[in-house]
């Protein structure tokens, strides 16, 4: 019954703040509406028995991207007044629309169950730690994609900086080959002087 | 009782909301990113259902790939987002029509 | 065995690779040290393989040495087929070559390529060689195209002279005509047995007179029919039978020898021997043999005609070639196979002996042709003289000379198939056959006195240096002529009546009209009297007398006659237009047709419409399309919720 409140008051949460992120007239605030629906989807993961990825969840989302995001959204110089312009003359479409595709899912998800029993009881034994059997999968069974996601983020990490890095004209830095590729001519000027005659 | 069901269509709720919101937000690609973000976590959501009620971790483990993507998305996202701004002064979605036909 | 046999054909191979290679190498005397040697080693080992067919009875050699390749289940090879009609041919072929490698050496001294001359004609060897001796179609057919490509190349040795060029493609494209129809033939033998090798199609032989092509509704061709007239259209076109004759007098252009080895004794003759080869096939169908018939007795006949009215001395010998191939292929059309055969060796001794002589003359009189600027060089030239009379009497059948045998028997067969009433055509054939023997004998002797007696029409510096050839041209000349008499009486009876081809050459016994000139054979002298009996060396006689009369007791006739008989000479004189019916008509339809379909299938159909046509059309429609591309994303997103919403209500209402 706990169980049950705790997943409605959830989900209400979590739809409000889907539609503060998209209603929001500030980016900041749409960042922030953003970050408790993952504190939301957090706990209701948790519920679903899923502590290691709820944990994550908060930890890499709220902790990592959204600071990023609320870094750049503040780092850029946005005109916030006319951010919503147009906005509300669409918006009835964009309701109808997402209407129909919401209705649309409840009547797949409710009246045209797949043959899986579904709708009965949870049939995972629970795990008493989900870390550790998430983990043991994850290194034996997935090792291979795990190795290839955080080459994944290594490349990100590159594909980021270089995008983002600014050659400036006027500055000096050295050059380590031209250093090490000199030659004596290059700087060496030696330089026959006649000798004076002793007075 | 809550079941299966009702994670389904929660995720369906916000995918909607999501798709919605890229469709009216006009003037911000930061809202476009976040929407992409709230997208993803609409399909996380169905992931961790399905693994959860049917009793196996491989639900959870694709998860696990898709917020490490979802990590290196936002963050080159947001570097591209950085270098448009830089050359246009400006993140309006209205002005980004230079695949124009 | 194998090795002997793989020593006959590869010998002339490597003197050929020799002389063409290292010809500069090893100089003049060099190459035809080599080829001679070469060929000089084929011919023996041939003689040796007759011989120990016929003295040894040794077996008949039917075996595959190298599988080129198989595919599904098709194998392609190369082997020998060594029977005695194979090793017949094989010791005509080495031998008229080694003649002719010896005369070269006297005829093309002066030329400058000498060992080029000498290793295309050790190829040319090599090549008949792989013809006569294969035990499949595929390498039959190699053989025929490679003795093709050495017409070629010899036809336009001097390639300096525009008309050597004209005439070899000439050559080459006419026998492409006849290639196509060959390879067709061969290309349905292949469909019916699934094999490339004789035997098996041999076995198959009944089987496929069974099937019946149906080439539109209301036709109904038998197979073997079709079959056997693809193969012959290939035998037309490589051994000159109207209409795919016209390059062989234009092959004339190259050197004499070639003439001789190529163009007469040996290489067109491989149409009359894969005929004989064909036994087996060809008795399958009464239609097609019909067909030969026809077209061998036109031959015969009509070529003959025109020999009549040349004056340059090599074409009149390249028109008796045409008319006694005809006389082959007529004896084929009446399935006197082993007489065809028979009349290809005498023809092949002396023929080459007829064209070897012309050539001396031609040596002599300083490489003059024409006739008409000879006259009395019996005088000068007495060997060539003699060799010549000899070929000649030969040619026109003289009783005892060996063409009297050979083209007896041609005519008594064509006799035999007329009263047995089962061969169409064979009435026609018969008359061409008979009036042939005049023209041959008229047309042959116009030569001899034209060339050899009456007055002498050469001019004075000509006349200075006129002298008897060489030794090395008329060792070969006597050593022909010898053959040139005897063979014929020698061989006759073991090869028409002696059962030597065996089962070489199948006839059917309702067929078999050598088996009824068989019954009345006593021996050669008693032909010699039974041929006096008939008309036809009488016929022979008067065309001697005729052009005796005409050209040396009379000699200003002839030119009144053309004159009166103006049209008709006309007629001979363009030989009766085939040159211009191929070159005004066909040339020029083909090139007209050519360029229609360069003009409107290529250009205009696949460059126009398919190529740029399509092209244009994906640009048309990028033009319209380009319009839905607005390049703002919230229009692409919208275009995608709504393609989402619009699959998922189409999956939902279908489950």
């Amino acid at each position: 019954m706990l169980i049950n409140i705790l997943f409605y008051v959830y989900a209400a949460t979590l739809v409000g703040a889907a539609l503060g992120v998209v209603l929001a007239r500030n980016s900041v605030h749409s960042a922030m509406f953003l970050v408790l629906a993952f504190f939301t989807s957090s706990g209701l993961w948790l519920l679903l028995g899923a502590e290691f990825l709820a944990i994550v969840l908060v930890l890499v989302y709220v902790g990592a991207v959204m600071v990023l995001f609320l870094f750049v959204v503040m780092m850029l110089d946005i005109n916030i007044a006319q951010m919503k312009e147009g906005f509300t003359r669409y918006a009835p479409l964009g309701a109808l629309i997402a209407l129909v595709v919401i209705a649309e899912i409840a009547y797949a998800v409710w009246y045209r169950p797949v043959d899986l029993n579904l709708l009965g009881a949870a049939r995972v034994v629970e795990d008493p730690s989900n870390t550790h059997s998430l983990g043991t999968v994850l290194y034996t069974v997935y090792v291979y994609p795990f190795q290839l996601a955080a080459v994944l983020l290594l490349l990100a990490i590159v594909a980021a900086i270089t995008l983002t890095m600014r050659q400036r004209p006027n500055l000096k830095k050295q050059d380590i080959s031209a250093q090490v590729a000199v030659r004596k001519a290059d700087r060496l000027q030696i330089v026959q002087v006649a000798s004076e005659k002793r007075p | 009782m809550i079941g299966l069901p009702h994670y389904l269509l929660l995720a369906g709720i916000v995918f909607s909301i999501a798709v919605a919101g890229i469709f009216l937000n006009r003037k911000n690609v930061i809202v476009l990113l976040m929407c992409i973000e709230l997208m993803l976590l609409a399909v996380n959501f169905n992931f961790v259902a399905f693994s959860h009620f049917l009793g196996d971790l491989s639900g959870q483990v694709f998860v696990f790939f898709i917020l490490t993507v979802a990590a290196a998305e936002a963050a080159i996202g947001l570097a591209i987002l950085v270098v448009l701004f830089r050359e246009r002064r400006s993140i309006d979605v209205e002005e980004l029509d230079t695949m124009r036909g | 065995m194998q090795s002997l046999l793989l020593i006959i054909v590869l010998a002339p191979l490597a003197a050929a690779i020799l002389a063409g290679l290292f010809g500069r190498t090893i100089g003049r005397a060099g190459a035809h040290s080599v080829t001679i040697a070469g060929v000089a080693t084929s011919c023996a080992c041939s003689a040796l393989v007759l011989y120990r067919m016929l003295a040894e009875g040794a077996p008949t050699f039917n075996d595959t040495l190298y599988t080129w390749l198989v595919t599904d289940g098709i194998r392609f090879e190369i082997g020998f087929l060594v029977d005695h009609l194979t090793a017949l041919m094989m010791v005509v072929v080495t031998f008229v070559s080694l003649m002719v490698h010896v005369y070269t050496i006297g005829y093309m001294h002066e030329d400058d390529g000498y060992q080029r001359f000498f290793s295309y004609i050790s190829l040319f060897t090599f090549a008949m060689l792989m013809l006569v001796m294969s035990n499949n179609y595929l390498q039959l057919f190699f053989g025929w195209e490679a003795v093709g490509l050495v017409s070629y190349l010899l036809i336009g040795f001097w390639y300096t002279r525009p008309t050597a060029i004209f005439a070899n493609m000439k050559a080459f494209l006419v026998n492409r005509v006849g290639d196509f129809g060959f390879v067709l033939g061969i290309a349905a033998i292949v469909y019916y047995t699934g094999s490339l090798r004789y035997a098996d199609a041999f076995a198959a032989a009944p089987a496929i007179a069974t099937h019946a092509i149906v080439p539109w509704a209301g036709a109904s061709w038998n197979a073997m029919t079709v079959v056997c007239i693809c193969l012959f259209i290939g035998a037309m076109g490589k051994s000159a039978q109207v209409p795919l004759h016209v390059w062989l007098p234009d092959s004339m252009e190259g050197p004499t020898p070639i003439s001789a080895l190529i163009h007469a004794a040996t290489m067109v003759t491989a149409g009359i021997f894969m005929v004989a080869r064909m036994s087996p096939l060809f008795e399958l169908s009464p239609t097609a043999r019909s067909f030969v018939l026809v077209i061998g007795a036109t031959t015969a006949l009509f070529m003959g005609f025109l020999g009549i009215i040349q004056n340059d001395i090599k074409r009149v010998v390249a028109y008796s070639t045409l008319s006694q191939l005809g006389y082959m292929t007529v004896a084929l059309g009446v399935s006197a196979y082993s007489v065809a055969i028979f009349h290809l060796m005498t023809h092949a001794f002396f023929k080459a002996l007829l064209f070897l002589a012309a050539g001396s003359v031609i040596i002599g009189m300083h490489h003059e042709q024409d006739m008409r600027k000879m006259g009395g060089l019996r005088k000068y030239m007495p060997i060539t003289y003699l060799t010549s009379m000899i070929g000649s009497l030969a040619l026109i059948g003289f009783p005892g000379f060996a063409g009297f045998y050979s083209k007896d028997s041609i005519i008594e067969a064509v006799h035999a198939a007329l009263e047995g009433g089962q061969v169409p055509g064979a009435g026609y054939a018969y008359f061409c056959v008979v009036v042939g023997v005049f023209v041959t004998a008229f047309y042959s002797f116009r030569m001899v006195f034209m060339t050899f007696h009456g007055e002498e029409r050469m001019d004075h510096h000509t006349k200075e240096h006129l002298h008897e050839s060489p030794l090395v041209v008329t060792l070969p000349l006597v050593a022909l002529a010898i053959p040139s008499v005897l063979i014929g009486a020698l061989t006759m009876g073991p090869v028409l009546f002696g059962g030597y081809f065996g089962t070489a050459i199948q006839v059917l016994p309702a067929n078999d009209v050598v088996a009824k000139l068989g019954a009345e054979w006593h021996g050669p002298l008693e032909f010699i009297v039974d041929g006096l009996k008939s008309p036809t060396v009488w016929i022979a006689l008067a065309g001697v007398a005729t052009a005796w009369y005409l050209y040396l007791a009379n000699p200003a006739l002839p030119a009144r006659l053309g004159e009166t008989f103006a049209p008709l000479y006309r007629l001979l004189d363009q030989k009766y237009y085939f040159d211009w019916f191929n070159e005004r008509v066909l040339a020029a339809g083909s090139r007209w047709l050519g360029t229609g379909f360069w003009k409107v299938g290529d250009q205009f159909l696949i460059d126009g419409a398919l190529v740029n046509g399509s092209a244009r059309t994906v640009g048309l429609f990028g033009a319209l399309v380009r319009h839905l591309q607005t390049g703002l994303l919230y229009h692409y997103a919208f275009a995608m919720i709504i393609g989402l919403s619009a699959l998922l209500a189409y999956i939902l209402y279908r489950a």
